[in-house]
């Protein structure tokens, strides 16, 4: 009965279907600056990916890490290192056409793997002594680890340090974010329905209970770390292929900020609340450029408005806008049944 | 033939800096035995509940669930021996549905790892199956199937209790221990609680272990009652011979006026 795989696999050929088919009508879109707004896309899909992982460690798990970006760059830094010094020569010395393209896309995806899983590894080396603490603690030792990372890559000369990579191939595309974004999306989805994410809600919830009932905390916690942390070295490896430039500037606690303020935005443990508030983010983010030119003003007030909106949202929202629920919950209620 | 015991602690003694809360306590509880652990407030019978259950470590003494030894065993892996417990001040997970706590409550048996998980396995889709069904059939036996997707914490107190212990039931213990399942309900809901204490044993056919004040309750059902004073085992035995024993009395209520 493999009945589940073929479904599975299924899906993933109609996902990819529809991406693709979506990647073309946007490339033939008759819009003018129509790459700003491709480049916008993609942007979103990052971030998706970034919020939807690090809702794994901190709605579900409720371990509030700070060191998503440390992960991210990680994964950014091992994907480009293999395209760029193996994959692209490699490639090189091909003949162009259709075999090119296919094995281009097959090493792409196994570097963007390659990230993803020596970003898990990291994470499971950081969690497992890190994930003993608690709360607050917790929070600055994930927030000095991602430092830790982040300071290494500016040292390592071998991969840029401090100068950047620059000529990273240009392999991601909308295509490659936006399956990552499903993948992201129905793994975490599914997690949570599973005898696993219910462990990652009862550490959440309360550790002791959890652990009288049989949960294995410690395992839990660092099993949501690794996974997030796989997720967050995707997205790095998407961000510098589609940037084909990377710096460890770019990953700064910031940006981690960045992500743990789409979750709590969205609402802490809500996987619809993550993907919605990663778009509103990244699109207020860019809509905000146009108030210097509209107002004629010298001094840009992209910052502080965004800043506002945060506090605003905080004040009249604090549980995030959809708290710890789905979207989907919203209409269920309305329909008068309970879930 | 001997009966192996489910629970057996011998000289237990934990100490808190230079503060003996327990000393050298001694228990045995036979499979399908209903014993009651009570004592004045701060008698030290919450700290015996979390020794048993592995919360803290015994300074001295063996505790041993079912046959083994738990000294080096975490208190997720003293829960597989058959220990399950419910606490005294209620730890539902508050914003899970009902069916989702007692889906916790029944981890240990339903192994699947992440990747059955993510790839909805057929291992996933028959352990799922069988929580779903197993909660759904203990929230049936305390009256709470019609609110099992419900958030735990939108029931009332007594409610809340209840689920506790059907979470903790959800692990098919061995043993059960109730800290103090009757706290802050009234006289019907205790009565209702004593009843069902008494179906769970039968129906399940495990020995509960109950820390309690109400006395009307643990009179009621008890088999056997242990008096714990200051951290000592002052009393054991039957029902009658403890509400009788001078020593326990004195516990309780002070020495008389004209000894």
């Amino acid at each position: 009965m493999r009945n589940w795989l073929v479904r599975d696999v299924l899906g993933i050929t109609v996902i990819s279907a529809i991406l693709i088919g979506l990647s073309y009508l946007l490339g033939w879109l008759p819009i003018p600056g129509m790459a700003y707004y491709n480049r916008v896309i993609v942007t979103i899909g990052i971030n998706i990916i970034l919020a939807v992982s690090l809702n794994i460690i901190n709605g579900h798990a409720g371990q509030f890490s700070m060191g998503h970006a440390g992960f991210m760059a990680v994964g950014a830094y091992t994907s480009a290192y293999l395209t760029y010094f193996h994959f692209q020569p490699f490639l090189a010395t091909m003949k162009e056409g259709p075999a090119q393209f296919a094995m281009q896309q097959v090493l792409f995806l196994a570097a963007l793997l390659a990230g993803g899983g020596i970003a898990a590894l990291a994470g499971w080396l950081v969690g497992l002594p890190s994930l003993r603490l608690r709360g607050d603690y917790l929070a600055i030792v994930t927030l000095g680890f991602g430092e830790i990372i982040r300071v290494l890559i500016l040292n390592i000369d071998k991969i840029g340090g401090a100068r950047g990579l620059a000529g990273v191939p240009a392999f991601a595309n909308f295509f490659w974010v936006y399956l990552f974004v499903c993948i992201v999306v129905i793994v975490s989805w599914r997690l949570i329905r599973s005898q696993v994410g219910r462990a990652f809600l009862a550490v959440r919830e309360d550790e002791i209970a959890a652990e009288a009932m049989g949960v294995n905390t410690t395992h839990y916690k660092v099993q949501a770390f690794v996974i997030g942390s796989f997720f967050a070295g995707i997205a790095g490896g998407l961000l510098g292929h589609y940037l084909v430039y990377l710096n460890p500037g770019m990953f700064q606690f910031t940006k981690s900020f960045e992500a743990i303020v789409m979750v709590v935005l969205g609402g802490m443990g809500s996987i619809s609340g993550a993907v919605l508030a990663a778009v509103i983010l990244s699109v207020a983010l860019e809509a905000l450029r146009f108030v210097k030119e509209a107002f004629g003003l010298t001094a840009d007030p992209r910052m502080v408005i965004y800043a506002i909106v945060l506090i605003l949202l905080m004040r009249l929202r604090p549980q995030g806008v959809l708290g710890n629920r789905e979207i989907g919950s919203f209409f269920r209620r309305r329909n008068g049944r309970s879930e | 033939m001997t009966i192996l015991n489910v629970l057996d602690a011998q000289g237990v003694t934990i100490r808190f800096g230079g503060l003996t809360a327990v000393s050298e306590f001694n228990l045995s509880i036979r499979p399908t035995e209903l014993v009651g652990l009570i004592g004045p407030n701060g008698a030290g019978k919450t700290t015996v509940f979390n020794m048993l259950t592995g919360v803290y470590k015994p300074t001295e003494g063996e505790i041993r669930v079912n046959g083994v030894d738990t000294k080096s065993l975490k208190a997720c892996d003293i829960t597989k021996l058959g220990a399950a417990r419910t606490f005294q001040n209620i730890r539902v997970f508050k914003t899970l549905s009902l069916l989702d706590n007692v889906r916790i409550g029944g981890h240990i048996h339903y192994k699947y790892s992440w990747a059955d998980s993510v790839l909805h396995s057929v291992k996933f889709r028959e352990h799922e199956e069988q929580a779903a069904q197993e909660a759904i059939e203990l929230l049936s036996i305390f009256d709470l199937a019609h609110r099992a997707h419900d958030e735990a914490r939108s029931l009332p107190y007594g409610d809340q209790r209840r689920l506790e212990i059907a979470r903790a039931l959800a692990a098919k213990p061995k043993l059960l221990l109730l800290d103090e399942p009757a706290a802050g309900l009234n006289t019907g809901e205790t009565a209702g609680l004593m009843a069902q204490i008494h179906e769970i044993r039968d129906r399940f056919g495990i020995a509960v272990l109950i820390i309690e004040h109400n006395m009307e309750l643990v009179m009621g059902i008890c088999e056997r009652i242990l008096v714990l004073n200051y951290g000592k085992t002052i009393a054991q035995g039957h029902p009658e011979a403890i509400q009788n024993d001078p020593v326990v009395i004195e516990a309780y209520l002070g020495e008389p006026a004209d000894a």
